[in-house]
């Protein structure tokens, strides 16, 4: 009995640091969304009363998010980058699962240790790294044949490669565990009832893989999209929106619309992220 | 012919594989390294040498400054695990079925919320005009406004929560796996909830515990916006340096070699946290 | 024995399969050891034997998923040793039965015919008449984890019979089942077999599966064909001491010839008990030499030894009731032999007052006839 109510009371305890531990969770996330309906030039308190002018008013002082020009080009290039990030992370992981799932060849362990280690690199380090030898092959090039090759200063291209960089570690790492888990006697059945072998990719294989596919699209999109590290190195004139936003805060001093952006950016990549969770369970692929 | 398009295939494979990890990590991080044992002697003319590590030896701030981001990150790993494993294990082991499933979901939904809005969060609560001083004055309890930002214990909060999830989320799958049976079968053999914890849980979830600390601290080591946003210019992290280097100073040669620093030491650190718990990067990151 | 051919009427009709001289070794391990045999057309024929005997081996190589280090494979006298195994008209019915999950009952039985180009037209009536065949006219819309488990393994089936092949391959699909659905399904497939008329070959370790089934069994033993007929040539007249042992209950003994004659032997076993056997036809064995004593316990007629003679048999061993193992019409005696040994015989156990009980003095009998014996 004693021990029932001692147990009762370690129970309790435990569920309000559950609690204590989710109000700390979500604390400045609410913080950041909600001043974007404060109807005040300043993301402070006392509350003024609810407004959308944060995202819909055209006119200073209050311009809304979606007719801040510099703002909506930011997160048009995020969007932009953000999708060939995550189509090249997917494709190239996908090659990934095949190669460390499928293939037999000398120092597979050494190599899958390599497809790891990208995600436990600084992203400071690999956005350096790489704009020192993009920088060092256009510099050669210049120096050499005196040709400018733009597309190897920093700009989209190379953000996009430095995300890349990372994020196919991910995409690599969600596939090889769900084709890990495909039975091959589907691929040979699929052969034994007259398919070729690129049928047998198409009509099983791949289907079998798309959820987590699609699951590592999404996930590789959301990093790329709130990547700041490896991309601060790497950008040029064209910023994507966490550079503006960075750039917005630090220089100009922070108005309700980045708590307009902040609200827009957390909804969206939380219910992102729930896609991804959702397609992964689908239970029919069970 | 059967083995010819067997071997075909393997290649076709290997490409990406080795473009990806040729051109984009070995290759960049060589020239990295190459790029740090250059000095400048006069402009434009550069010699081979070791000069800016020497720089880097002597002069303490640099190298105060990675031992201090150094010694940060293994605390604010050292704290995220101390905080996130009962989260975890809760999730996993205690909360009913459907609760569980919720809880983990509350968990995944923020996890990749940016840096910069969270710290942008914090930065609305705690700065002084801020919602937790404008609140504490409303309620009596101070009557001057207080700044919270700014100073070392809120750079670690404000770490170990843009950190967390990554700790918890693998902890979650690693116990997950956890036969509920082994738990009740260690305190059926006479274990206390201590020992239990000790013996059977904490060996049991290693993998998940090394993974989630790997993946933290390199995270945090690697961190820029955080430091800077919460603990203001003087936070004195070493990505800052790395930073002002590279395009503040444009003294790439001196940049590379503090990113070759910082890559060696939190290589270092991550290599002996592996020694000391017997575990492997394959079977630990590998896996969440 | 390896070259085994059937003593069968359908010898003289066309064969659906012919395996000759097969090898597989995959490095030093030899998986498949010359194996030869002949399938006539429309039979039910089955490969016996232990995990690891190499039988699945055997039928992936029909299949096309491996190719034989040496020997020929036919379908219908044409060799497909160069043929892959997507053009080879040879379907499968896998262990687990490999239904595509991403797709419902009617795609996954329309997916041979799309693949081969069949027209949608086409493609409907055949999948809705070999739902009919297989007695699930109602399921093409359901998904593959709605259905049961004997429906699963009838669309396991439906999916290839629709592709009308030469012959089914089976690779043990009642493994998964339990043993109430496994009873039921081996008389289903029995009967779909008579129905498509196609030739089945089934592949499994459980002898009764391939017992109850089977016009023509072979059992398999370490790469190699020990014996191939019908299931009661195997029970009855087990070529080799494998066979004997492997099909049916024995009680197994391990002695010598003492002496032969004309009609018999005279055995004895390393622990002292003396019986005799028939010379059956071909048996080369003789006095000396060492053997190995196979008697079905249903062939050992126990009487309590208070209770008159019968004619019991040329064998006669006396005993005392050790335990009685109860099991409705397959009850058992094990009974402790006047060497010490315990000998199993079959009883009728009906609840009365005759039962054996342990510890009742029996008197063992059986016919020269029921005692095999093989060179060791």
């Amino acid at each position: 009995m004693a021990s029932s109510t001692k147990n009762q009371a370690f129970l309790f305890g435990y569920r309000a640091y559950m609690a204590a531990f989710f109000i700390f969770l979500a604390a400045p996330l609410v913080a950041a969304g909600s001043f974007a309906f404060n109807d005040s030039l300043f993301p402070a308190l006392p509350w003024q009363g609810f407004t959308l002018d944060w995202f819909f008013n055209d006119s200073e002082p209050k311009l809304g998010m979606f007719h801040d020009r510099r703002l909506l080009r930011g997160l048009y290039y995020s969007g932009i980058i953000g999708v060939m990030v995550s189509l090249l992370a997917v494709f190239v992981g996908t090659t990934n699962a095949f190669l460390f799932v499928r293939g037999n060849f000398p120092a597979k362990n050494f190599f899958y240790i390599l497809m790891i280690l990208p995600l436990v690199i600084p992203g400071v380090i690999l956005g350096i790294s790489i704009l020192v030898m993009a920088s060092n092959i256009a510099n050669g090039v210049e120096d050499r044949f005196n040709l400018e090759l733009e597309f190897l200063r920093p700009g989209i291209l190379l953000v996009v490669f430095g995300q890349f960089s990372f994020v196919t570690t991910i995409t690599s790492l969600v596939i090889t565990a769900r084709l890990k888990k495909f039975d091959t006697s589907l691929e040979e059945a699929a052969l034994n009832l007259g398919a070729s072998r690129a049928q047998v990719l198409r009509t099983v294989t791949l289907p079998f893989l798309r959820p987590a596919m699609i699951a590592a699209g999404i996930v590789a999109f959301l990093v790329s999209f709130e990547n700041f590290n490896t991309t601060l190195f790497l950008v040029g004139s064209e910023s994507p929106l966490t550079i503006t936003m960075y750039d917005r805060m630090a220089k100009v001093g922070s108005t309700p619309v980045l708590n307009a952006v902040s609200f827009f950016l957390i909804v969206g990549s939380g219910l992102l992220a729930l896609i991804s969770v959702v397609i992964q369970r689908d239970p029919k692929s069970e | 012919m059967q083995s010819d398009i067997k071997r075909l295939s393997l290649i076709l494979l290997f490409a990406p594989f080795a473009l990806w990890i040729a051109l984009l990590i070995i290759l960049p991080h060589m020239g990295m390294v190459v790029l740090s044992l250059r000095e400048k002697v006069a402009p434009r003319v550069y010699e081979f040498g070791f000069g800016n590590y020497i720089d880097f030896i002597n002069e303490p701030i640099y190298w105060n400054t990675l031992l201090r981001t150094g010694s940060m990150s293994i605390l604010v790993t050292f704290l995220a695990l101390l905080i996130g494993f009962p989260i975890a294990y809760y999730i996993a082991k205690i909360a009913g079925k459907r609760s569980r499933g919720a809880l983990f979901l509350l968990c995944l939904i923020p996890l990749w919320v940016s840096d910069l809005i969270r710290a942008f969060g914090w930065i609305l609560l705690l700065r002084e005009t801020g919602v937790i001083s404008t609140f504490l004055i409303r309620i009596g309890l101070i009557d001057q406004p207080i700044e919270f930002l700014y100073n070392d214990i809120t750079v670690v909060i404000g770490l170990v929560y843009t950190v967390i999830l990554f700790m918890i989320v693998p902890l979650v799958s690693t116990l997950d796996g956890m036969d509920n049976a082994m738990i009740e079968a260690g305190y059926n053999l006479g274990g206390n909830g201590f020992t239990v914890l000790r013996r059977i849980i904490v060996p049991y979830a290693m993998p998940g515990i090394v993974s989630g600390c790997i993946v933290v601290f390199m995270m945090t080591a690697g961190s820029y916006l955080t430091p800077i946003l919460l603990g203001g210019k003087n936070s004195s992290w070493f990505t800052e340096q790395i930073y002002d280097q590279f395009i503040t100073r444009f003294n790439w040669e001196s940049g590379a070699a503090f990113g070759f620093l910082l890559l060696a030491f939190t290589s270092v650190v991550v290599w002996i946290g592996l020694r000391l718990t017997g575990q492997t990067l394959a079977n630990t990151v590998a896996k969440s | 024995m390896n070259t085994a051919t059937l003593t069968d009427s359908a010898l003289e009709t066309a064969y659906d399969l012919e395996c000759s001289n097969i090898h597989k070794s995959f490095g030093s391990v030899r998986a498949v050891d010359d194996v030869s045999f002949t399938i006539p057309k429309g039979s039910f024929f089955s490969i016996l034997g232990p995990s690891g005997c190499g039988k699945t081996t055997l039928m992936r190589m029909i299949a096309g998923f491996e190719d034989p280090t040496s020997g020929d494979i036919q379908i219908k006298g044409k060799s497909v040793l160069n043929t892959p195994p997507n053009k080879r008209n040879v379907k499968m019915v896998f262990q687990h039965l490999a239904l595509f999950p991403m797709m419902n009952v009617y795609e996954n039985i329309a997916y041979g015919l799309r693949c081969v180009g069949t027209d949608k037209a086409e493609i409907d009536r055949k999948v809705k008449d070999v739902l009919d065949r297989i007695a699930l006219p109602d399921v093409a819309n359901r998904e593959i984890h709605q259905l049961s488990g004997g429906q699963k393994q009838r669309i396991a089936i439906a999916r290839c019979m629709v592709m009308d092949p030469d012959v089914l391959l089976l690779d043990e699909p009642l493994g998964a089942l339990d043993l109430k659905l496994r009873e039921a399904m081996k008389i289903e497939l029995k009967l779909l077999q008579h129905q498509f008329n196609t030739t089945f070959i089934y592949i499994t370790h459980d002898q009764s599966e391939a017992l109850v089934m089977s016009d023509h069994v072979a059992i398999m033993n370490e790469g190699r064909f020990e014996q191939i007929g019908r299931p009661e040539d195997l029970y009855h007249n087990p070529q080799t001491s494998f066979v004997a042992g492997f099909v049916g209950d024995s009680n197994r003994w391990a002695g010598r010839v003492v002496a032969e004659d004309a009609s018999g032997f005279r055995l004895e076993t390393d622990a002292g008990l003396v019986m005799t056997s028939v010379r059956a036809v071909g048996q080369r064995i003789s006095a000396g030499q060492n053997v190995s004593i196979f008697v079905r316990p249903e062939f050992i007629k126990a009487r309590k030894t208070s209770t008159p003679s019968a004619d019991g048999g040329e064998n006669s061993l006396q005993g005392r009731v050790d335990s009685v193992l109860f099991n409705g019409a397959n009850s058992r005696v094990l009974v402790r032999g006047p060497v010490g040994e315990l000998i199993e015989a079959d009883v009728v156990v009906t609840g009365g007052a005759d039962d054996l009980r342990a510890g009742d003095d029996v008197t063992l009998e059986w016919s020269a006839a029921q005692t095999m014996c093989f060179a060791a």
